[in-house]
């Protein structure tokens, strides 16, 4: 039981951390169709730009930050600079151009930070916590509460802000949005910015325990993709259910069968979801009509 | 002042001018339709006057302010509103929320009072749906107000998309096909509509096929062909104008006509 217990939490963990990329898919998917594959890269970026100011002299919390602001502006350049120029140019091209972005950040990182895996202090110290047998690390609560908390924000932003609204009806129809008088480019940067800053939240919160180096993006980028494909690409609650999901698969693979095929357990759910129910567990069949 | 002036309007696509030099003007409370055969430019038009596209040439003004090539929602938060010959709805929304979300632009507040259900977030969403089904009953859609878009016929999503229009409150309303796949019944209702909302002093600029209709609510009609204006005028002297009629039928037989 208390071996459970244990698969159970590092489970969670590493779910939490899958659940803010799967929430950073989703916001960029919802705004615009585009399945986001440089999502991984701004969890690397929030981990070491936060190692490198906070190596620079700036206090743990500033450098955070630093980092989770530093990144919303990348997202939101990445936008305009790759995104934007392509607009009206089909999906695939687009989800191809973040592919592109995402080996462009890995080698940027690499040159200027540098090849090394770094880390910096947990927040609340090392000190574990015991329960049932089991123990948690104190910063497993904080990336555990960091998801639940960016969910919520999220759910009350898209369900009962104006501008939470217009994202949607953004995603719905573009043009439709544009005749109702909501500035769509404006929607797409939000867009990137808030899953960007997610994605580097998300980085800042898991480094102590999963430490970090410029080529850990991909990884995430991965498994939080097959968690929201899990969850239904799309749906916030799907997100984050997904990503769970998909931290406790591999943690209980690689507690009872062998952590050898931790990294496969992933793959192998995108494909079963691919396979069996593309729209995923809260996802919606999509209809259009003509 | 002219509330819609259309100047030398022109744009090209691979060197072929779609169209070409297109001048006139629509006052407050005046229909004008804008008429000519498949393919003369009459959607290529409208798209460059609501900022779909960015015309090649020439001027749009509204209220004598240069507004060309504005993007549609600046143009909506200036007044100016359209629907399209094939339907931009939200379909994965309902009837409802379709016609809320054409209050956007009044809902307008910040978002922290959103978040926190603030009494004065909680006022404009109230406002928001009674406007919503208020201009729904108006359109004949108030009993379908919670049924998914998507699931409505054409002419139902005709008119939610003219409902929704009409909530942006638009000082210029442009009317693509309007009438385009309804009954003779519903092709009625919508002409009233369109009468209704020109009479409280809204500009109604309209491409429609159904030239019975034209013919019945315009002031004034444009003529299009070949992506040119061609004539224009009040609709008695339009259809008696020989243009026109070669336009619409054919030198040859127009010549026959004549003779």
């Amino acid at each position: 039981m208390s071996e459970f217990l244990q698969f159970l939490f590092s489970g969670l963990t590493v779910g939490a951390v899958y659940a803010l990329v799967a929430l950073g898919f989703t916001i960029i998917y919802n705004a615009s169709d585009v399945v986001n594959f440089a999502q991984g890269e701004f969890v690397m970026l929030g981990g070491m730009i936060t190692w490198f100011s906070h190596a620079a002299g700036l206090p743990l919390p500033l450098a955070a930050l630093v980092a989770i602001i530093a990144t919303a502006a990348l997202g939101v350049a990445i936008n305009k600079l790759a995104i934007g120029p392509a607009r009206g140019a089909p999906v695939v091209s687009l989800i191809i151009i973040t592919i592109g972005a995402s080996v462009f950040l890995q080698g940027a990182a690499q040159l200027v930070f540098d090849k090394q895996i770094h880390s910096f202090p947990a927040f609340s110290g090392d000190t574990p916590l015991r329960f049932g047998g089991a123990t948690i690390q104190p910063q497993s609560l904080w990336v555990i509460g960091g998801a639940l908390v960016v969910f919520v924000g999220l759910w009350l932003f898209f369900t009962r802000t104006l501008l939470g609204r217009a994202v949607l009806a953004t995603s719905n129809n573009r043009l439709a949005a544009q005749l109702v008088g909501i500035n769509t480019n404006f929607v797409m940067t939000l867009s990137f910015a808030l899953s960007a800053g997610i994605g580097a939240l998300a980085g800042v919160l898991a480094t102590p325990i999963t430490l970090t180096a410029y080529n850990v993006g991909i990884g995430f980028a991965l498994k939080g993709f097959a968690g929201a494909m899990l969850g239904g690409m799309g749906n916030p609650k799907g997100a984050l259910a997904g990503g769970f999901l998909i931290g406790l698969i591999e943690a209980l693979t690689a507690g009872y069968l062998s952590s050898t095929y931790k990294e496969a357990a992933a793959f192998v759910v995108i494909l079963l979801v691919l396979f069996f129910m593309p729209q995923g567990l809260f996802g919606r069949r999509s209809t259009e009509r003509v | 002042m002219t509330l819609l002036s259309v100047e030398g309007l022109g744009i090209a696509f691979g060197g072929i001018k779609a169209v070409h030099d297109v001048s006139f003007r629509v006052e407050p409370g005046e229909i004008v339709s804008v008429i000519g055969p498949n393919g003369a430019g009459k959607t290529t038009l409208f798209n460059m006057i609501s900022g779909v596209y960015r015309p090649g040439a020439g001027r749009v003004l509204l209220e004598g302010e240069d507004v060309t090539g504005m993007a549609p929602f600046r143009l909506a938060q200036r007044g100016m509103s359209r629907t399209f010959q094939n339907l931009q709805i939200f379909q994965n929304m309902t009837v409802l929320e379709n016609a809320i979300a054409g209050f956007h632009l009044q809902e307008r507040g910040t978002v922290l009072a959103d978040l926190f259900n603030l009494p004065s977030s909680r006022r404009r969403a109230r406002q928001a749906e009674a406007g919503a089904r208020e201009l729904l009953a108006r359109v004949g859609l108030e009993r379908a107000a919670d049924r998914e878009a998507a699931s409505l016929s054409y002419g139902s999503l005709k008119r939610l998309e003219i409902a929704r229009a009409l909530a942006m409150r638009p000082r210029v309303l442009l009317l693509d096909e309007p009438a385009a796949g309804c009954n003779a019944v519903e092709t009625e209702e919508i002409d009233h509509l369109i009468a209704e909302v020109a009479a409280s002093g809204v500009a109604i600029l309209l491409v429609e096929h159904d030239m019975k209709m034209v013919m019945r609510i315009s002031n004034h009609i444009v003529v299009l062909d070949h992506g040119e204006k061609i004539a224009e005028g009040a609709p008695a002297e339009v259809s008696r104008n020989p243009a026109v009629i070669a336009a619409y039928l054919g030198t040859e037989e127009a010549a026959d006509a004549d003779g």
